[in-house]
């Protein structure tokens, strides 16, 4: 059986796929990769389907042992990765022999980068999902973040062929970088006051550093209520943007609590939340309002253009 | 009739109450069953909560709009579906010490004594709302008025699994280890989720939980 030993975990590094949608209402959210789009390019480079379950590394890389040959492909932010005397670009897939280490550094552009290798990693599933909840210690590989030297074992890989070259995704819809976060009006939006409103789209919020696969805290200013309210707790999505009594935004992050009890002003588009995964502490982010049909477009152009790269 | 709201470009939000009411929670429960049971084309995942129900949809795979008139319709004609049975949980709790850090916090605000405020918490009948928050974790109605307690100003980093804990008006426990704010009273072994189980969350909305001092029932 194949294996990937773990000869240096890096900052924060778990195994993630797709997660698992559908169990909310036993108060589990769907976790999964923070980047998704990352994970599925990265899939579909070595031949794997689009949700198999790879490593999700956060701002600084680690060293993975093949104790058999395959195929892989480090997919997100640029970790100035080597293959002994190689260096693996992002974005493509390589070929591996038996006993050779990949080494990834700090990451070079936003926060996260995946290793997706043939055949996927095969860990236990939980609610039908390899990802790992870090906060309940479900899920994934012992529920935990990676040690050096855990041992994981690799799926047999399936029918589909690995990809031919490399792709760069940077320029399709969402997943520009640098671009502001779309959202559209969150469920208690007239609740904040008018020009409170209009400053959170004026604003460049600063990260704070308590930034995690939970929420990402945000600082800057202050979005004041019209009044003090109570609202009876109600669920919450990823890219929820929900403001607590101190008046400074969080944004719901993957692993989210189901249910929550903070107005929220705004939901970060679907076709933005694979970027919200590069956010680093003490970077700079800005909303930008768009409606409900516009953020269905750019969501539409976003799969044509993934689909566009494999074409 | 209910109200919805487009939460995001991926999400409705059936809103039946602004408040937290016995009726609003019927027919969340009553709409969650339906379409947990008989789900329209494209939908994800459901959120239960007190008084509304999110709806999460995947919007590559159908038009929002019919969508929301189909959710429209079912959240208007909910009066004549029978809700599924409860069941009664009976939940052995140790009280205070280690096990209750906030105990003396609650007696302090409320003018009771630590007995007094084991024996509020174990004389009331509790209806399971919803789960939420964190995996199985159940928002319980039917606290005493004079247990209500604001929660605590910071919250916990980490609370044990198997906390009993107290906010507001409202009761719960903790079955898997988090971040919390709520005023945690005691604990129990009694195992809420078990990630072993078809259906790890032991309870669901619309079961009942009584509240026993550990040790005194075999």
């Amino acid at each position: 059986m194949s294996t990937l030993r773990v000869v240096a975990p890096g900052f924060l590094t778990t195994v993630q796929d797709l997660g698992r949608p559908g169990h909310a209402a036993a108060g589990v959210s769907a976790s999964g990769a923070a980047d998704p789009l990352a994970l599925q390019i990265g899939n579909r480079l070595v031949g794997n389907s689009v949700g198999a379950a790879g490593l999700e590394m956060t701002m600084i890389g680690g060293a993975f042992r093949f104790e058999s040959g395959g195929v892989f492909a480090v997919a997100g932010s640029d970790t100035g990765a080597q293959l002994g005397e190689r260096d693996v670009a992002p974005w493509r897939p390589y070929t591996v022999r038996a006993g050779e280490t990949l080494v990834c550094g700090a990451l070079r552009g936003g926060a996260r980068a995946y290793v997706c290798v043939r055949g996927g990693v095969s860990v236990p599933l939980f609610f039908g999902s390899a990802s790992t909840h870090l906060l309940t210690g479900l899920g994934g590989f012992e529920g935990r973040a990676l040690r050096a030297d855990d041992r994981l074992r690799l799926g047999a890989p399936g029918s589909g062929e690995a990809f031919d070259r490399a792709v760069d995704p940077t320029g399709i819809p969402g997943y520009r970088p640098g671009e502001p976060f779309r959202a559209t009006e969150g469920p208690q939006a007239s609740w904040f006051q008018p020009a409170a409103r209009a400053a959170f789209y004026d604003t460049p919020w600063r990260v704070a550093e308590a930034c995690d696969r939970m929420g990402i805290r945000l600082s800057g200013r202050q979005v004041p209520l019209v009044e003090p309210r109570e609202l009876a707790t109600e669920g919450v999505l990823l890219g929820s943007i929900q403001v607590p009594p101190g008046g400074l935004p969080i944004v719901l992050f993957v692993e989210h609590q189901t249910t929550g009890g903070y107005p929220k002003i705004a939901s970060v588009i679907a076709a933005d939340l694979s970027r919200l995964g590069g956010v680093r502490p003490r970077d700079t982010i800005r909303f930008e309002a768009i409606s409900l049909s516009a953020a269905r477009e750019l969501l539409r152009a976003q799969v044509e253009a993934v689909d566009a790269l494999f074409s | 009739m209910p109200r919805l709201v487009h939460a995001s470009d991926r999400a409705l939000l059936v809103v039946f109450d602004d408040a937290i009411t016995a009726a609003a929670a019927k027919d969340v429960r009553a709409l969650y069953e339906w379409i947990a049971s008989d789900p329209p084309a494209a939908v994800v995942d459901l959120h239960p909560a007190y008084a509304t129900l999110l709806i999460r949809y995947d919007p590559m795979r159908c038009d929002p709009d019919a969508l929301a008139r189909e959710v429209e319709r079912r959240a208007g004609s909910l009066s004549h579906r029978p809700l599924r049975d409860g069941r009664l949980f009976e939940i052995p709790v140790q009280y205070g010490g280690i096990h209750g850090p906030d105990i003396a916090e609650v007696a302090r605000a409320t003018g009771l004594s630590e007995a007094a405020v084991v024996a509020a918490h174990t004389a009331a009948h509790y209806d399971v709302c919803f789960v939420g928050f964190s995996p199985g974790f159940p928002y319980l109605a039917g606290l005493p008025e004079r247990l209500h307690t604001p929660r605590r100003e910071a919250p916990r980093p980490q609370v044990p699994a198997g906390s009993v804990a107290i906010a507001g008006r409202q009761a719960g426990i903790y079955p898997v280890r988090s971040p919390g704010g709520w005023n945690v009273i005691g604990r129990t072994d009694f195992s809420l989720f078990d990630p072993s189980r078809a259906n790890p969350a032991r309870l669901t909305a619309g079961d009942r939980v009584r509240f026993l001092v550990a040790g005194t029932r075999s």
